[in-house]
């Protein structure tokens, strides 16, 4: 059986988009596209309470289909690799759900069966999660306010790499900053199954004034039709060879 | 997180009853015992019997910790986690449904507290009793991923070291599912999350770190430098110090193999107390000298006496 591609983008920021569309509009856009969008917003030391910048972080996450977490930048780490399989394990979900509902009738969802029956769709999600291929393009707001940030999501990031790269299933990461210089987004690392290879580019990124969460996504979401056609290229080119 | 979680915390009060959706049993919410990665834990009374129940909002998270449950249970002839009792859905007055499900309440002491009330000479005991627990688990396909200091209790007569939480145990070739960065061996760069034995070897090492550094440390710019400094430090761990530099970097493949080790080291700790008393009996040579020089005395003083 060959196991379908989990797209996700992981956005990180500290709220307050300024620029351009909605960004739980192009949000919801990406997740119509099967990508799901996981949103971690960053709180400063000295903020208690949800700040009003950071109410975009849920919305932006709940119509892209994923998870939001609101941290302190010392608990990004955990929080990070959290959010990325919460993710996945949502998306499973989702996708088991639409079987159960097509099996058992309209109403049905994994919360209408007994516990029991839950336990062995759970496992059936848990080993998906744990096999299947993933690919995580990680967005971060490099905006003036995200500058002292940075070095913190750093290490996270690379943590979030030891965390995947222990599942069975494959991954391949990029990395993308915004505002760009030019666009509205700049890549930083190109598709790359680790994220080892990342500490050097990282300096690269440099923080700017404004803050177009919105369009940042919506180009993202262009990054993966990208690599798919490129590859299905490859493999169709593969093949022929092949053939011949 | 913390958030959500105020959502089923605002309904759970002392004195609330909970009724099961499926199963209709009762249970009466004591008391709050705590908040775990995934949910609350409240001590509760079911049917006269005090039991531990635990409620999250993320249902998935809960239905796949009964799932670790239900296997642990099926390892025979062993109490590795507490003993699952019941799952089921509470609906709320307000018409929200959350997963929880009940488990045996273990009472006892945190190992801190424990240790600093009875003793180190615990240390080697505790070891022991881990190292065996932890090699049936691993022989039954699983790793415990989330070992921690928070996760353990010692419970009274016998006296033995238990788990609480099993919420972080993972299918050995797994990425590790839950874990605490201080007893993780990828936060100090010293492997990878890969569930297998030498992970939870790993974190063992780091609950008995973190007795005597309860506040833990930062991991400096070299981190295994830093660990093994650390342990050098404390005395009563000193003694293993050998062994736990062996597990720290991943050099058991299994329990066995450090609870050889580990039991050896232990003997020799025992017979040492013995050698201070060979000491005392080396020390005749002296005593005799001693009496020597004394008889000496007395023979002068003796003679002494006699002259005039």
């Amino acid at each position: 059986m060959k196991k379908g591609t989990l797209k996700q983008i992981l956005l990180i920021t500290d709220g307050c988009s300024n620029k351009g569309e909605d960004p739980a509009a192009t949000a919801a856009l990406a997740h119509q596209q099967g990508i799901t969008v996981n949103v971690i917003g960053i709180l400063e030391d000295d903020q208690t309470e949800e700040p009003e910048g950071l109410q975009e972080v849920e919305e932006i996450a709940l119509s892209g289909g994923g998870v939001s977490q609101l941290v302190y930048k010392q608990a990004l780490s955990q929080t990070v690799q959290m959010v990325t399989k919460q993710g996945m394990t949502q998306t499973l979900q989702g996708l088991v759900n639409l079987e159960l509902k097509q099996i058992l009738g309209k109403e049905q969802t994994m919360e209408d069966l007994d516990p029991e029956k839950r336990g062995e769709i759970m496992e059936v999600v848990e080993d998906l999660g744990e096999t299947s291929d993933l690919e995580v393009l990680v967005l971060i707001d490099t905006s003036a306010s995200m500058h002292d940030k940075l070095p913190t999501v750093k290490e996270a990031l690379i943590d979030l790499s030891i965390s995947l790269n222990s599942r069975v299933g494959r991954n391949r990461f990029a990395i993308y900053n915004f505002p760009g210089k030019r666009k509205d987004i700049d890549k930083v690392l190109d598709w790359s199954p680790r994220l080892d290879t990342m500490s050097s580019v990282f300096p690269k990124l440099t923080s700017g004034g404004i803050t177009p969460t919105g369009p940042a996504i919506r180009e993202a979401m262009y990054q993966f039709g990208k690599k798919s056609l490129l590859r299905s290229f490859r493999n169709n080119h593969e093949q022929d060879i092949e053939n011949a | 997180m913390n958030k959500t979680l105020k959502t089923h915390d605002s309904f759970l009060r002392p004195g609330v009853t909970l009724t099961g959706k499926w199963h209709q049993k009762r249970y009466v919410i004591i008391r709050k015992l705590g908040n775990g990665a995934i949910g609350s834990v409240y001590l509760c009374d079911a049917n006269g019997r005090k039991a531990a129940l635990k409620i999250s909002d993320i249902s998935t998270s809960i239905t796949m910790e009964v799932n670790v449950l239900k296997s642990l249970g099926k390892v025979q002839g062993k109490s590795l986690g507490p003993s699952l009792l019941d799952v089921d859905d509470w609906v709320t007055p307000l018409g929200q449904t959350f997963s929880f499900y009940v488990m045996e309440y273990i009472h006892g002491r945190a190992l801190p507290e424990f240790m600093k009330q009875n003793g180190n000479e615990w240390i080697g005991v505790f070891m022991l009793q881990l190292l065996e627990d932890l090699d049936s688990l691993h022989q039954s396909g699983w790793v415990f991923g989330d070992l921690k200091v928070d996760n353990l209790l010692v419970t009274g007569s016998p006296t033995r070291l238990r788990w609480i939480d099993v919420g972080g145990t993972t299918q050995i070739g797994r990425a590790i599912k839950e874990y605490t960065e201080f007893y993780d061996r990828g936060y100090w760069g010293l492997g990878t999350r890969k569930a297998e034995p030498s992970y939870d070897l790993f974190a063992l090492v780091m609950v008995f770190v973190s007795v005597f550094y309860p506040k833990h440390f930062p991991k400096g710019s070299n981190p295994q430098t830093t660990l093994f400094k650390k342990i050098n430090d404390v005395k009563a761990l000193r003694p293993y110090e050998d062994c736990f530099k062996k597990a720290l970097t991943g050099k058991y493949q299994t329990s066995d193999e450090m609870k050889q080790e580990i039991t050896s080291v232990i003997y020799d700790l025992q017979r040492k107390p013995q050698t201070p008393t060979k000491r005392k009996h080396d020390n005749p040579p002296l005593a005799m000298e001693s009496i020597g020089f004394l008889l000496i005395a007395l023979g002068y003083y003796l003679s002494s006496l006699l002259i005039p």
